[in-house]
């Protein structure tokens, strides 16, 4: 039984058939990467996993326990985090408020403490801002406020929705070793990006999306060898 | 470093500075020319815009519906209230002995409010959250339309005339301060205003439900990947934003006297024209907005343009508008609450 497996997604927006039926799988402590060209239907599949969009068909399941119909918040008391799309961050409230939202569910005490001590751990800048509104903070910052903030939650499986997006090489490296570290502490991850070199590098697995189907799923090095995906995504 | 975070410390002190520094001013200034009595009428009014602005501008923040049907909700609370009066604690009128007037006082708040409470999530459960997904044009139209029923409901039980409220609290009770003769009820409509909307904004800052309805105002989707439960914090908002436009319609029947089932569109003009003047989303900025246009209007009576009060007040709004177009405390929208 996998942590978490789609079995023949489709998704919808209106008429726009967005997913057309997706299978992938995440095993307990793997980073599983989900790479695809702009409007693949990447962030639509995490959107789908975390319940904010609604599959029409197709079974998504946790632990064998089928989520397909369950409401958001309740996903993330499964242990389901999610780092989404474009940050996402709450910019008017200070980022220790926003990690504190991360453990919303949580009742609060010694583990939340220790949690917000790993958190700042990970990630000693977020320390030095503690009490910065996370608007004010840039694009890295918050990126890394984004992922601070699910990991609160204590998830199971933790959804990265390209997590480089926008950064600088050298943030775009630092943030890739964070996510290696989170795994290596019993993390499964499932990593969305559109910069395939660098997922294929930390990644087990991966999938290749197109047009809302899974054209082509293998171990990582096989992908980064593949000479379709040489030319399609990692531009040799 | 250190420089650069003592200046923005500065900056930060000085715009925390500001604003009670501006109310201060304002208050003064319109004492100084409103005079006493004027002054503590315009306070009495703006304590009651004020709390209905509050639940226009909650709801806003939370799912952007300008929710017509809330005037409606005060104005049905003033009806409420003549029952829980006359039906719970049967009485007609002033009470003069003072623990009976406490305890007749605090069931009256109580259970309007919380009828009131009620009333305002079941029309949310019933008129809006179906249409949640819809275009926000649909749940607009809709909000116009329980505004009707409500005013067809009150006309059809009680009738399209000016119906007398219970003033339990007597009116007679006055005290003297210098010259003027300062009547205990205003102070406990404005004191009781005040102690509900800090209540409110300790409730929103300081508790989990609280947090959870400023990050659904901020970004919905992300707050429910909190694990917050969007639709019960909506409801809440609903449940809250309707409470104080109960309290409001106790407090309008016990100092007004009376009430009209056309009483909601009036009040509900000016309390939404409040919360877009404080900048709509944002509830101190409604809190604000309530009293703000209650000085202009005792203002403009003040000085014999009485019939022009609403002209003014909404002039005065669409100057505001076009030189800080999200209202006098509101930031650029997407950042509400
Ligand atoms: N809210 C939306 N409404 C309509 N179509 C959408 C919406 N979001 C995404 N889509 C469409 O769904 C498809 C997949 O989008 P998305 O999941 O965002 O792709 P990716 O994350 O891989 O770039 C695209 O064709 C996109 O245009
Ligand atoms: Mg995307």
């Amino acid at each position: 039984m996998s942590l978490l497996e789609l079995k023949d997604v489709h998704t919808y927006y209106g008429a726009v058939h967005a997913l057309r039926g997706v299978s992938l799988k995440v095993e307990e402590g793997e980073i599983v990467t989900l790479i695809g060209s702009n409007g693949a239907g990447k962030t639509t599949t995490l959107r789908t996993i975390s319940g904010l969009e609604r599959a029409r068909s197709g079974s998504i399941t946790l632990n064998g326990k089928s989520i397909e119909h369950t409401a958001p918040h309740e996903i993330v008391r499964l242990g389901v985090g999610h780092s989404p799309e474009g940050r996402r961050v709450f910019t008017r409230m200070s980022v220790r408020e926003n990690l504190e939202m991360g453990a919303f569910l949580r009742k609060p005490g010694a583990e939340v403490q220790a949690d917000f001590k790993k958190v700042f751990d990970l990630f000693p800048r977020l320390k030095e801002r503690e009490f910065q509104a996370a608007g004010t903070m840039s694009g890295g910052e918050q990126q890394m406020l984004a992922i601070g903030r699910a990991l609160m939650g204590q998830p199971k499986v933790l959804l990265l929705d390209e997590p480089s997006m926008g950064l600088a090489p050298i943030l775009v490296e630092q943030i890739f070793d964070i996510i290696k570290e989170i795994n290596s502490r019993g993390t499964a991850v499932l990593l969305v990006e559109q910069n395939a070199m660098m997922a294929l590098g930390i990644a087990n697995r991966g999938y290749i999306l197109q047009i809302g189907e899974v054209t082509l799923e293998d171990d990582c090095k096989k992908l980064a060898n593949n000479p379709k995906v040489k030319e399609a995504y990692l531009g040799v | 470093m250190a420089a650069a975070t003592g200046a923005v410390r500065t900056e930060r002190v000085r715009s925390q500075l500001f604003l009670p520094a501006a109310i201060t001013g304002f208050l003064a200034l319109m004492l100084g020319i409103l005079g006493f009595d004027q002054f503590l009428n315009a306070m009495t009014l703006g304590a009651i815009y004020a709390l209905i602005a509050l639940g226009y501008t909650m709801v806003y923040g939370i799912i952007e519906l300008i929710n017509f049907a809330h005037g409606d909700v005060f104005m049905v609370a003033t009806f409420v209230s003549i029952g829980v009066s006359t039906t719970i604690l049967g009485q007609s009128g002033a009470i003069t002995d003072i623990p009976t007037l406490v305890v007749s006082l605090v069931l009256l708040f109580l259970i309007t409010i919380v009828v009131m409470a009620l009333v305002g999530a079941l029309i949310e459960r019933l008129a809006y959250k179906p249409l949640r997904q819809a275009p926000k044009l649909a749940p607009l139209i809709t909000a116009i339309g329980v505004s009707f029923i409500l005013q067809n409901i009150i006309q059809f039980f009680v009738g399209p005339y000016i119906t007398n409220v219970p003033q339990l609290f007597p009116t007679q009770w006055v005290f003297t301060l210098g010259e003027s003769r300062v009547p205990f009820l205003n102070l406990f409509v404005i004191g009781s205003a005040i102690t509900l909307m800090l209540v409110l904004q300790l409730f929103i800052a300081r508790t989990k439900t609280g947090r959870a309805m400023r990050t659904t105002a901020m970004d919905r989707d992300a707050s429910s990947l909190m694990g917050v439960d969007i639709n019960r914090t909506i409801m809440i908002t609903f449940l809250i934003g309707s409470g104080l436009a109960g309290a409001a319609g106790v407090i309008h029947g016990l100092y007004y006297g009376n009430t009209t089932f056309t009483l909601g569109f009036q009040s509900g003009l000016k309390a939404f024209t409040a919360a877009v003047l404080g900048g709509i989303g944002n509830t101190a900025g409604a809190a604000l907005g309530g009293f703000l246009i209650a000085f202009i209007e005792v203002a403009a009576a003040a000085f014999g343009f009485g019939r022009w009060g609403s002209a003014i007040v909404f002039s005065l709004l669409v100057i505001i508008l076009v030189f800080r177009p999200t209202g006098l405390l509101g930031s650029h929208t997407g950042d509400r609450a």
